[in-house]
């Protein structure tokens, strides 16, 4: 193998590369949903934060994670979102603003509740990552026979909440007559 | 041998030096991922000559055949034409949302051309969550269909959008549940395993016909319907009705941003197309595949297309649905008995019995939902032809009718 010419610089490595564009994906689409004058712009930033976290997921090798947010967050609840926003607040007459007198208030509150979570990250002694899992096999399977050994009480409670959701949506869709 | 691999050792052997192993990976990825997306681009010019031809040969004419052998270059012709009509942006449209829309539909489409399994080793990325993966790039195409639709600022469009949304989300859960029947089997969601796990071993020999169409024929129906309808395929084409709605989402888009929504609803066909190979249709497996890898990426693509042509001939041959019929359809036909077959599936492959009976219970059940599905279907167009036809009767007739003879073919 040839030698180099001239010692490289130290490098970021490419998922620290990876990493800084998905973090400022995220970020921008966080503050896209707070910042912009438009309702459906917020929810388009709201997507595009989804895909952030996805992406997270991904370059943490949790891949089922990172599918199923894309799957769960994207697919079903930003369209649900969009949907309820364009069918409620008149977005077919024109823009809506989402803006309102409490920024003040929100801004403490969100800084306060930024400085717990960092207080508490930081007391966290962090486990080093433990070994790889075997071609990420084991981890759909592990998680499937947890939910219905350990977590079968949380999880079926959850079912049932969705059914009850869905009952819910019939009845107040159902015509009165 | 992994394709991948295969052009690292490539790289290093040229004289790439071990310290840029991060470049060598990258430009090896970069160099797949430029070939897959441009031969996508490449493959929607045949597709789109296929289904002129095809459509032209059901309608009795000879279809595009002036420019190039057989009319080949005519799309050619028609992406010139296209790329040099003046491009149009409404002045009230949402300029990001209308400008981002056409670009994401295409993305959204081409992605999944990523864990496709060409051949034994010819797979972009072999995720272990592969199937889950292509279901979730359908809600690209959803935030597309909705940006399009709201970003154009027309309220046609808008209710196009929402009329393609909520077909879309409809008919993905039947095709999600009927995807899931082959992954249980195999207990994987890997491409490449499920395509391997549908080969066919008599003795050392692998004959490869151990497709699971033939076990799973009922999850077949139901995916390749679901498929018809996420791919917005006749009978399911509301998006492009042209004879009865103005167009769809993209009423507002001219040259090549039409261009785009076009193109992603060809290849979206082609690719669920080739999902279903990889499903159900034995993947790259076939005779001697085994011994001969090159014949693998043949296969696969022999059988793509012979489904994309199935595809094309039902769109020359089925009459256009309503929309509340296929909201019926998908809500009190498909999801019952989708449900239903991953249920018994499920069931039946716990109980302690002998491979084969497993198996059998599973076929049965299969063929119960495919014969429930075809009669449901044959039974709702006899409904509707007699009422179409009495439709057209003098209405002083109307109670003296005896039932139409649906046999006599008109």
């Amino acid at each position: 193998m040839p030698e180099l010419p001239f010692p490289l610089p130290p490098l970021p490595t490419v998922q620290q590369v990876v990493f800084v564009g998905i973090a400022l994906l995220t970020v921008v689409g966080s503050l896209a949903v707070v910042l912009a004058r438009n309702l459906f712009h917020s929810a388009l930033g709201l997507v595009a934060a989804f895909f952030g976290a996805a992406g997270v997921y991904i370059i943490a090798e949790a891949e089922f994670i990172g599918v199923s947010q894309v799957l769960v967050y994207v697919g079903a609840i930003s369209t649900l979102i969009t949907f309820a926003i364009m069918l409620t607040r008149g977005m077919m007459f024109g823009a809506t603003s989402p803006r309102n007198r409490q920024s003040g208030t929100a801004a403490i509150i969100t800084s306060l509740t930024f400085i717990v979570l960092m207080a508490l990250m930081n007391g966290i002694n962090w486990p080093e990552a433990s070994e790889p899992i075997v071609d990420g096999q084991a981890i759909i399977a592990g998680l499937g026979r947890a939910f219905v050994t350990e977590y079968i009480i949380p999880f079926e409670l959850l079912a049932l909440l969705l059914l009850v959701a869905l009952a819910g949506a019939i009845v107040l869709a159902k015509d009165r007559n | 041998m992994n394709w991948s691999d295969a052009l690292i050792q490539m790289q290093y052997n040229l004289g790439a030096p071990q310290e840029l192993s991060w470049l060598v990976q990258g430009i090896t990825y970069f160099v797949g991922a430029f070939i897959l997306a441009n031969a996508a681009l490449v493959l929607a010019l045949v597709l789109i000559w296929i289904t002129r031809k095809v459509i032209s040969r059901i309608q009795d004419r000879i279809g595009p055949n002036r420019l190039g052998p057989f009319g080949l270059f005519q799309t050619i012709a028609d992406a010139m034409k296209l790329l040099s009509k003046e491009d149009i942006n409404p002045t009230s449209a949402d300029t990001i949302s209308y400008q981002i829309a056409p670009v994401l539909s295409v993305v959204g489409v081409i992605m999944a051309l990523a864990v496709i399994p060409f051949g034994a080793g010819l797979i972009g990325a072999d995720l272990n969550v592969g199937v889950l993966y292509l279901v979730a790039l359908g809600s690209i195409g959803i935030m597309a269909a909705l940006m399009a639709g709201w970003g154009s600022n027309n309220k046609y469009a808008l209710l196009a959008g929402f009329r393609v949304v909520a077909q879309l989300l409809s008919y993905e859960i039947p095709m999600v549940l009927a995807m899931l029947a082959p992954v249980l089997l195999v207990n994987t969601m890997r491409m490449q395993e499920l395509a391997q796990a549908q080969s066919l071993f008599i003795g050392p020999i692998n004959l490869g016909i151990g497709w699971f169409v033939f076990l799973l024929p009922g999850a077949f129906l139901i995916y390749f319907i679901s498929a018809l309808a996420e791919g917005e395929q006749t009978p399911f084409d509301l998006l492009e009705a042209e004879s009865e709605l103005v167009a769809g989402f993209h009423i507002e888009y001219s040259g090549m941003k039409f261009a785009m929504f076009f193109l992603a609803q060809f290849l979206n066909s082609f690719f669920l197309g080739a999902i279903a190979v990889a499903l159900f249709l034995g993947g790259w497996q076939g005779p001697f595949a085994g011994q001969i890898p090159l014949l693998g990426p043949i296969y696969f693509m022999a059988k793509t297309f012979f489904i994309y042509v199935v595809i094309q001939w039902i769109k020359g041959t089925f009459p256009r649905m309503r929309v509340d019929q296929m909201m019926q359809f998908a809500w009190k036909v498909l999801v019952p008995l989708v449900l239903t077959l991953i249920l018994v599936q499920m069931v039946v492959m716990k109980l302690p019995l002998p491979g084969w009976i497993n198996s059998l219970l599973v076929l049965v059940a299969n063929i119960g939902v495919f014969i429930a599905v075809l009669n449901i279907m044959g039974s709702y167009f006899r409904r509707e032809m007699v009422r179409t036809k009495r439709s057209f009767e003098p209405k002083s007739l109307i109670g003296t009718m005896q039932p139409v003879n649906t046999s006599s073919g008109d």
